[in-house]
């Protein structure tokens, strides 16, 4: 009866554990790691410029129990999640409303194609203006760096919804709201997924480079107050904690990605 | 040639099921500068008949069957379904397309068991149904997996399910075997045939495949070029419980045979681009 095999798919759905290239990029971390660590405590580096990343973990530790910067952290994460929150939303409400007008997405379209190679924060003078010096600035200058991905994410993922599931859901005699949500918002999912993994990562981006010059908060904020005050343990153990959010972050969202990108394969 | 093989009508005045008649779709008509697509067609469907269409590519097949679905309607002429106008899609009425319209998100048992969940039929009665359903398709062993691991053979087959599960009056077929291989496809006639018998539905069957429409049907229907029009409608007189294996009777070449001598000319018509 089976006379059909099923293809076997053995990356399609399970997500491997630990492959050969995931090992070796271990390898390649600790090596870098070490080698930073040997440099600095042989005294190749010296200790004025960079701290050996033992020194950075404890620095971190220690600025993680002694509460010193919990203000700084909560805020820029806030902003983060802000900013993200917003240019999803917004991203995804514009990108819907453009694809159902094609003489206007056809005009937007190759603005948005080039977009990204406007430096958009010149404009923070413009931001400061108009938000003032703290997070509404900042949010603002992230969510412009993080919209366009996701518009054009959106934009991307609806068209690519088959055809023949729209005839499907005509089939089925489906009103335009039970489509939306039950055929089209799914089928576009994986896609649209893409446009909040690099939201969430220029969101970042945004929200850090702004704290350097909008703000009187915020990690990046107390990254440069450490930088002028030669206070090299403290900016290395907030540099650190950035680059571990990220990671993390970006990996969560990474293995949301390639389960939703295995339902895909056709 | 047997006599059989010459274009009949129906023998017994049998019930008409589903019915065309002038149909005739014309794209863009309003520009001025139509494609005339289809027809004028006139089509009776018996009831519990098995009906396969063939013509050369571009011809309205699809078209043909958008109608019969209620998926558009026609330029001018009437459609029924069980002896009402076809306005919008009909209840009772399943379409089975070429491409592959499972949807990827959900399992092979949700799939199944979708549109009976939103008519609201009892999760009992909806269990009951979508287990036969996939029985009858032969993907009980694959009831959790996912379209994406799934051959394309198999994704037909929960297309297939999807669509018995509605219980349908009438089912139409849009080359559903297009993009399967020919042994695939062989064995899923088969697969159809059987259900036909079981479910009593009428089935409508576009396909381009002369082999797959002289096996499988009760009559065949032959349309011309652009504007498809029906140029023959063949009787092929095999018994009710029929299966693949009828490839080797000698009348199967026989009405292939007619089948393209019909076509072949059609056929040159839409290569030389008319």
């Amino acid at each position: 009866m089976a006379s059909a095999p099923a293809t076997p798919a053995p990356a399609a759905v399970a997500v491997p554990t630990a492959s050969p290239a995931t090992l070796l990029r271990l390898v390649v971390i600790v090596a870098a790691v070490g080698a930073l660590e040997i440099a600095c405590r042989v005294g190749w580096v010296p200790m004025t410029i960079v701290l050996p990343p033992s020194v950075m973990a404890e620095s971190l530790w220690q600025l993680l129990l002694s509460g010193s910067h919990t203000r700084d952290i909560v805020v820029s994460f806030s902003n983060v999640a802000a900013a993200a929150s917003l240019a999803v939303v917004l991203g995804f409400l514009i990108g819907a409303i453009l694809h159902t007008l094609p003489p206007v997405r056809g005009a937007v379209e190759p603005l948005l194609a080039s977009y990204y190679a406007v430096p958009t924060f010149m404009f923070y003078p413009v931001f400061i203006i108009l938000f003032g010096v703290g997070s509404g600035a900042i949010i603002a200058i992230a969510v412009l760096l993080a919209i366009v991905a996701m518009i054009t994410a959106t934009l991307n993922g609806i068209d690519r919804i088959p055809l023949v599931l729209g005839k499907t859901a005509r089939m089925m005699r489906m009103g335009p709201i039970e489509r939306a949500l039950k055929i089209s918002l799914p089928a576009a999912l994986p896609y649209l997924f893409t446009g909040v993994k690099l939201s969430v990562a220029y969101a970042f981006i945004g929200v850090i480079a702004s704290e350097f010059i909008l703000s009187g908060a915020g990690i990046g904020h107390a990254i440069a107050y450490a930088y002028n005050n030669f206070d090299n343990r403290t900016m290395y153990g907030l540099m650190l904690l950035i680059v571990l959010a990220v990671t993390v972050i970006n990996a969560v969202l990474d293995t949301i990605d390639r389960r939703l990108q295995a339902r895909l394969r056709r | 040639m047997s006599p059989a093989l010459a274009s009949v009508a129906a023998p017994v005045p049998a019930e008409h099921h589903a019915r065309l008649t002038g149909v005739t779709r014309v794209f863009g008509a309003r520009k001025g500068t139509g494609v005339h697509a289809l027809g004028p067609v006139d089509l009776d469907l018996n009831r519990g008949e098995f009906f396969s269409v063939v013509g050369p590519s571009g011809c309205g097949k699809s078209t043909l069957l958008d109608v019969l679905a209620g998926l558009s309607s026609p330029t001018a002429g009437t459609a029924e379904f069980e002896g009402k106008p076809i306005n919008g899609v009909p209840a009772g009425v399943g379409v089975v397309f070429q491409e592959d319209a499972s949807f990827p998100w959900l399992s092979v048992e949700d799939n199944v068991a979708f549109g009976l969940r939103r008519s609201g039929v009892d999760a009992a009665e909806v269990a009951r149904r979508v287990d036969y359903a996939i029985g009858f398709m032969g993907l009980k062993d694959f009831s959790k997996a996912y379209p994406a691991q799934l051959s394309g053979g198999m994704r037909q087959r929960v297309c297939i399910a999807r669509t018995l599960v509605m219980q349908p009056r009438l089912i139409l077929l849009d080359e559903p075997f297009g993009a399967l291989d020919q042994q695939t496809r062989l064995l899923m006639g088969d697969e159809l045939l059987r259900l036909w018998r079981e479910t009593g539905a009428t089935v409508l069957l576009i396909t381009h495949a002369l082999d797959e429409a002289a096996m499988l049907s009760d009559r065949v229907g032959v349309m011309s070029a652009r504007p498809g029009l029906f140029i023959d409608v063949l009787e092929t007189g095999w018994p009710r419980d029929r299966d693949s294996r009828i490839v080797s009777h000698p009348r199967f070449g026989e009405l292939t045979a007619h089948l393209w001598d019909k076509l072949r000319a059609e056929s040159l018509k839409h290569l030389r681009g008319s």
